[in-house]
This record gives structure tokens, sequence and C-alpha cells, in this order.
């Protein structure tokens, strides 16, 4: 695209973002809420062992994994990429190059998404954690994520600005990532398995890659473009944004295997000291958002400001509890207990699915060029969000480090040490019900919005149609 | 600066670094792994499973079993113990060693070996003690004791090691144990058991939070009022008294593949001193 030619206004840019963000979100919150819902189906058989005793697809092995793959690829990766087309369409000061691509892009992926999950609930997942979807779900997401990255690199090479900015390097690192890991991880688990312990290796380097990695990298990427815009300043050091971007997919990417597991000792120790050095990036990354935010003359009233700042906090909190996890002691303590998923729940949803949901509210008003259909419950779904999020991942977490530290001790038997976590299952499912909720008010926004919009072209059609026809036009 | 490609790149070195060593180095290393001998012996482990546990297996991933259940034990060390096997031809210089060594020892008499010296001790003081005794002419040995909370608990023998995973596809180690380790779940449950606990596990365990898997099983009218062969041997009351419980092929290879899982030999990366005696059987 030629620099010189006349500057394109924004609401033009936002405009072209409209249908394919309309695409990838609607379909990223009808997950969201069927991935939650679903995994209260999967707690409740904590509550009652024999509630799904004659239900194959309702069984508690089948339906957590199915929900937690549906929260993750069904509303963060899908949600994420809504985000980042967005920011690459502003950045670069152009409207979406081939607008087309995103639009059947979302659509395959979530025929993938909808693949993948009836796999797994009918018994046909590959058994591998994170990535039980299967070949026909990974053909389908794979292709739909080039799609997009087509879309999303043209936009971005036809920028205005040469210069880049710091979110262009987390989520271009992001748009790179994620077909190598998941593409690695397909090809040497389900097409052409590896033998052995490798196959356990790969999973969990491919796992802790796009749950912690790919997501941080989306995740910061984007908090690191909303955090300025809404303080009202620049962020506050570009180059320790630079260093914290290449400390952590240097340290983040080599995280993830868990100690004490049955594999050559080095794997484990390389993780370890990665882990313990992700503090660096940490620190970089919560110095650059407090300075950026400190002290601006911007209330949030639970906006998008609110869920970016809780967002980036989380973030935070759940690295630490990540870096916990590989610390040599306190891993034989938590290792195989509740603490695992606790941190997993608050990396996705308290970290992930705030910040995305905090820029998801800041740009849709921008791309439909109107009003929330609901503006309160922004701000009642930031407070379910919290207190679910409390309930779910403090309840987890308390309930791990119990459980642990009874596990330790071989006179307590097991029956005891499980019934001790069982009292967490109340808090957690609460937790989970509150998400719940307000993951029905982000759906019940984007929808009615969709509805309004389709209707809004309906009607101009039928005008359109309708319209007494010019003198001109009628032949005599 | 303007040019993205080397960004591009550098990215890709950094985030492929991670690939290179856990995924390239982790299938040169690993996934070439071969059968190993069990220690101070000449047989090949892992053996392949059998057909229906091999199926089993797949039963097992399909429920989703490894939500709930590790198979892989840990391990914080080991123990010696230093058993005297026989005290030689010169019963005077063993027992003034053991004097020196063991003095609770020194009156032994032949008719009480073997017996175990030193129990619970490091692999250093084991190996000075024994090199005394067989100094005197003695016949000494070292067992080898593996410890931590999960080998304490029952859950296993020795550690688990990745030969213990070779054949299997996919491997099931699980993360969470919101149920026990299974690792070796065979050594303590027998077929029969596995299969009244999948259909009625609080029939076995009183509190147990595992849900029931009765899809995988038939319940049925008794013919002439007589169980079937295949039918299970359930305690009363799970079942009205006129039905029987006949489980399916699935069911079959599950229990298969479960009483499959035995970590229980001693191997070089995982060594331990086997009991003579067989190991009791639970309930």
């Amino acid at each position: 695209m030629n620099v010189n030619e006349n500057k394109i206004s924004v609401s033009e840019i936002d405009a072209s973002c409209r249908v394919p963000l309309l695409a990838l979100f609607g379909g990223a919150a009808l997950w969201l809420v069927i991935g939650l819902a679903l995994s209260i189906v999967a707690s409740l058989t904590f509550h009652k062992p024999d509630m799904f005793a004659n239900c194959a697809w309702l069984t508690y092995g089948r339906v957590q994994p199915a929900a937690n793959d549906l929260i993750l690829y069904g509303f963060c990766i899908p949600a994420a990429l809504g985000v980042m087309l967005w920011i690459f369409a502003r950045l670069s000061q152009i409207p979406i190059v081939l607008p087309l691509l995103p639009i059947v892009a979302a659509n395959i992926w979530h025929l993938g998404v909808v693949v993948g999950t009836l796999v797994i609930l009918s018994g046909n997942s590959t058994g591998f954690l994170w990535l039980e979807y299967g070949r026909g779900a990974f053909v389908l997401l794979l292709c739909a994520f080039f799609l997009f990255a087509i879309s999303a690199f043209a936009t971005f090479g036809a920028r205005h600005h040469r210069e880049l900015h710091v979110s262009h390097w987390f989520l271009i690192a992001a748009l790179l990532w994620f077909p190598w890991i998941y593409a690695a991880a397909n090809f040497f688990l389900v097409i052409c398995p590896v033998r052995g312990v490798a196959q356990a290796v790969i999973d969990w380097w491919f796992a802790n890659n796009l749950i912690f990695v790919w997501l941080a990298l989306v995740g910061i990427g984007a908090a690191f473009y909303f955090l300025p815009k809404f303080a009202g300043r620049p962020l506050h050091n570009h180059y320790l944004a630079l260093f914290a971007f290449w400390t952590l997919i240097i340290f983040g990417t080599w995280c993830g295997i868990p100690q004490g597991a049955p594999v050559p000792a080095w794997l484990p120790a390389a993780s370890t000291v990665a882990s313990a050095l992700l503090i660096i990036p940490l620190i970089a990354i919560a110095k650059i958002s407090v300075k950026t935010v400190y002290g601006a003359n911007t209330q949030c009233k639970g906006g998008p400001f609110c869920y970016i700042k809780f967002g980036t906090a989380a973030f935070i909190l759940s690295s630490l509890m990540l870096i916990a996890q590989a610390c040599p002691h306190f891993s034989r303590v938590v290792g195989f207990t509740w603490f695992g998923p606790a941190q997993t729940q608050f990396q996705l949803l308290g970290f992930f699915a705030i910040v995305i949901l905090g820029g998801f509210y800041e740009l849709m008003l921008r791309v439909m060029g109107c009003e929330l259909p609901y503006p309160k419950f922004v701000r009642v779904q930031h407070w379910l969000f919290i207190a679910g999020l409390v309930l779910l991942v403090g309840s987890l977490a308390v309930a791990g480090i119990v459980q642990g530290m009874k596990l330790e001790n071989p006179k307590i038997a097991f029956d005891d040490v499980s019934s001790a976590t069982l009292i967490a299952f109340r808090f957690s499912t609460t937790g989970q019900l509150l998400l719940l909720l307000g993951s029905f008010l982000f759906a019940a926004n984007i929808f009615v919005m969709t509805a309004r919009w389709k209707f809004g072209l309906l009607k101009s059609g039928w005008k359109a149609l309708n319209a007494p026809l010019q003198a001109s036009e009628v032949k005599s | 600066m303007k040019s993205s490609f080397p960004i591009f790149l550098a990215v890709f070195v950094a985030l492929g670094a991670s690939f290179g060593g856990f995924v390239v180095g982790g299938i040169s290393q690993l996934g070439t792994e071969k059968q190993t001998t069990v220690l101070n012996s000449t047989d090949t482990y892992p053996l392949q499973r059998t057909g229906d546990a091999t199926l089993g297996l797949q039963v097992y991933r399909a429920q989703g079993c490894a939500a709930c259940h590790t198979t892989q034990v840990r391990q914080d060390g080991m123990t010696c113990d230093v058993v005297l096997m026989g005290a030689g031809k010169n019963l005077r210089a063993v027992q003034k060693v053991l004097g020196e060594i063991a003095p609770a020892d020194k009156d032994l008499a032949t008719n009480q070996l073997p017996k175990t010296i030193f129990s619970g001790v490091t692999k250093e003081v084991a190996g000075d003690n024994s090199d005394k005794l067989t100094g005197a002419g003695a016949k000494a040995e070292i067992h080898i004791n593996a410890t931590g909370a999960d080998i304490s608990r029952g859950w296993g023998i020795r550690q688990s090691v990745a030969e213990d995973f070779l054949w299997d596809y996919p491997v099931q180690l699980g993360s969470l144990r919101a149920g026990p380790d299974l690792a070796n779940v065979g050594a303590r449950y027998t077929m029969n058991l596995q299969l009244q606990h999948l259909y009625a596990p609080q029939s076995v365990d009183k509190n147990s939070a595992m849900p029931p898997f009765k899809y995988l099983f038939v319940v049925r009218k008794k013919i002439n009022g007589e169980l079937s062969p295949d039918a299970l041997s359930l305690p009363k009351g799970i079942v009205p008294d006129d039905s029987e419980v006949i489980p399916t092929d699935d069911a079959k290879n599950l229990a298969a593949y479960l009483v499959s899982l035995r970590a229980d030999v001693p191997l070089y990366d995982a060594p331990f001193t086997p009991t003579v005696s067989a190991p009791a059987e639970k309930k």
C-alpha cells in the first residue's frame, strides 16, 4: 500500500473488522458458556459419584477434558485472534487486508472445536492432555489458523508506520509459535507417534508452550497495547518491554516438565532452572504495568481498564504459582494435587479471559459503531468473574496444598486424603457457577449486538428493495 | 527497528531452542529406547502387554481415567540392609567382627541365619560393614529398599522409570491424584476385584469418590436362577437377587490392562532387592 495515500479514517478501519470479529467472538462466547457449563457437570461427580454411572458421554474423564479444551480452544484462542486482528489493523492504520480469510478461518475453527468436542465425548480422544482433539479437528484448526495468519501478516506487512510497536513483537511471536507447537505435537503424538515416555515429554512441552507461553504472548501483548491507551500516556519503558519479551520466550518455553517424572533427570532439571529464571520477565512486566498505570488520571469503574489491570495482576500471580510448582521442595508437596489445575484455571480464566474480555469490551463499541446493548453487564461480569475466580482458584489451591501434605504422610489413608479435599469442591463449584453467570452476560451482549446488526442489515436491505424506483430507471 | 525479518529470525531461534531441546532431544534420547534386562537376571523388561490388556489401555484412554489417576510412583531415595547369609568356616572371626560393628548380634549362632544385621542404613555404611563381614569369611548381602511416601503407601516397590512405558500408546502418566496411583495396581487387586470395583467402587472401598462405570456392564435376569460363568460375583445388595452383572468386552479388557500394571522388577535405573515371599493379596 502506498504510504502517501490519503489517511484512512479510524472508523473505516474499525468497520473492516466487524464481520471477522463477530464470527470469532460469537463462537468464542458460545464455547465459553458451554465449556463452563460442562466443567460444572464434571465437578458434580465429586458431589455425587454415581450421578452419570450409566452415561458414557458424561463420565468425568470425558467431560473434564472436553470442558477444558472448550475454554482453551473454543474461547481463548479465537477471542485472542479477534483482539489480535483488531490491534494489527489499528497499528497498521489500514483496514484488514484480505478480510474474507479471517471470516472463513473463524468458521472452520469453530467447526474444528465442534468436531474435537464430539471426539472427546464419544470416547475417541487421543488421551494426551490438552491435545485430546485428534486428527480431524487438528487439520481443521491448523488450516483455520493458517488462513487467519495470512490475513494478519498481510495487514501487518502493509502497515503505514514501519516502526514496530511493542505489541507487534508479542503478537507476531504468537502467530509464529502456535502453528509450530500445535503441528509438532500432533505430528509426533498423533500422526506418527514416538515411542514411550518421549510422548509425555512432548505433551508437557506443548501444554506449557500453549497455556503459559502462547497465552502470555497474546495477553501481555494486548495488555501492553491497551494499558497505555487507557492510562493516556506511553508505555513505561519500551526497552524494558522488549527485555521482558525476550526473557519470556527464552525462559518460558523451557518450563513444564514436572519434577519426579519418569524421564531422564536433565529434562525436569532444565524446566526447574527455566522456571526460576522466569522471575526476571515477571518483574519486568510487573514494573512496566505498574509504572504505566500508577497515578494515571483514569477511573476504571469496573470497565475494560479494570479488566486489563486485574488480568495483568492475575498473570503475575498465576506465573508465581507456576514457579512455585517447579521449586524442588514445594513441587514434592503439590505435584499431582489440585494445585496444578488451580494454576491452569487461573492462567486461562483469571489472566487470559479477563484481559481478552477487557479488550473485547473496549474494541467492540468502536467496531460496531454503537453502544453495548447492556453496558451495565460489563461491570457486573467483572465482579462475578473476580468472585468466581477467588472461590475456584483459592479453594483448589488450598485443597491442593492440604492434599499434598497429607499424601506425604503415608499413615493417613488415601480415603481420608480425598475426603479432606471434598469440602473445597463446594466452593469451587460455586465459583464455577459465578463464572458461568458472568459468561452469560458476555454472551448476551455479543449475541444481542449481532442480532441487532443483522436486523439492521435486513431492514436496510428491505428498504432498498421496497424503495420506489427512480424516474430514470422506469421504462417509458 | 524498521525491518521485521531479523525479528522473525531471532524469535524463531529463541522459541525453537526449546523444540530442539525437549522434542528433538527427547525423541533422540527416549524415542529409540529399547527393552532392558531385569537387574541380576537375564529376563528382558518390559514385555509386551497381552492382547486384551493392550486393548484395555484404549478403554482406559477413552474413559479418561488419567484425569484422576497417575501411573507413576515417586521415590525419595533408598536405604540398605546388611543381611548375614552364612557365617563361613570361621564363626569366631565373624562373631568378633559383629562384636565391633553390631554388639547386639555378637553371640550369633549359625541356626539364626540369615539375619539382618543393619537395616535402613546408607549405601556407604552398608558397604563398609558388609566388607568387614566378608573379610572375616562370612557371606553378607546388601539389600536395597526404595523409600518415599508413595512406596510407604504401598503404591509401588520402586520409582517408575521410562522403561515401564516402553510399549504403551498413548502413555497415560496422569497429572492428578484424585484417585490412588495405579502404577502397581496389578499387584494389589485381582481381575475379579477390578471388575467389581469398576461396576460399584463403593462396594470395594466405602468412601471412594470414583464414579461407577456401569455402562461398561450389562445387567440381566439370571437364566433359570443360575449365575452365568461370565457374571461378576458381587456382594449381596448391589443388584437384585434375580439379576446378574455381565462385563462387556471393554470392561474385561480394561480390567486386564489394570491387572497388567505391575512395575515390580528391579532395574538398573531403579534398583531394589525383591523379597522372596509373594506379596499378599489385598482383601
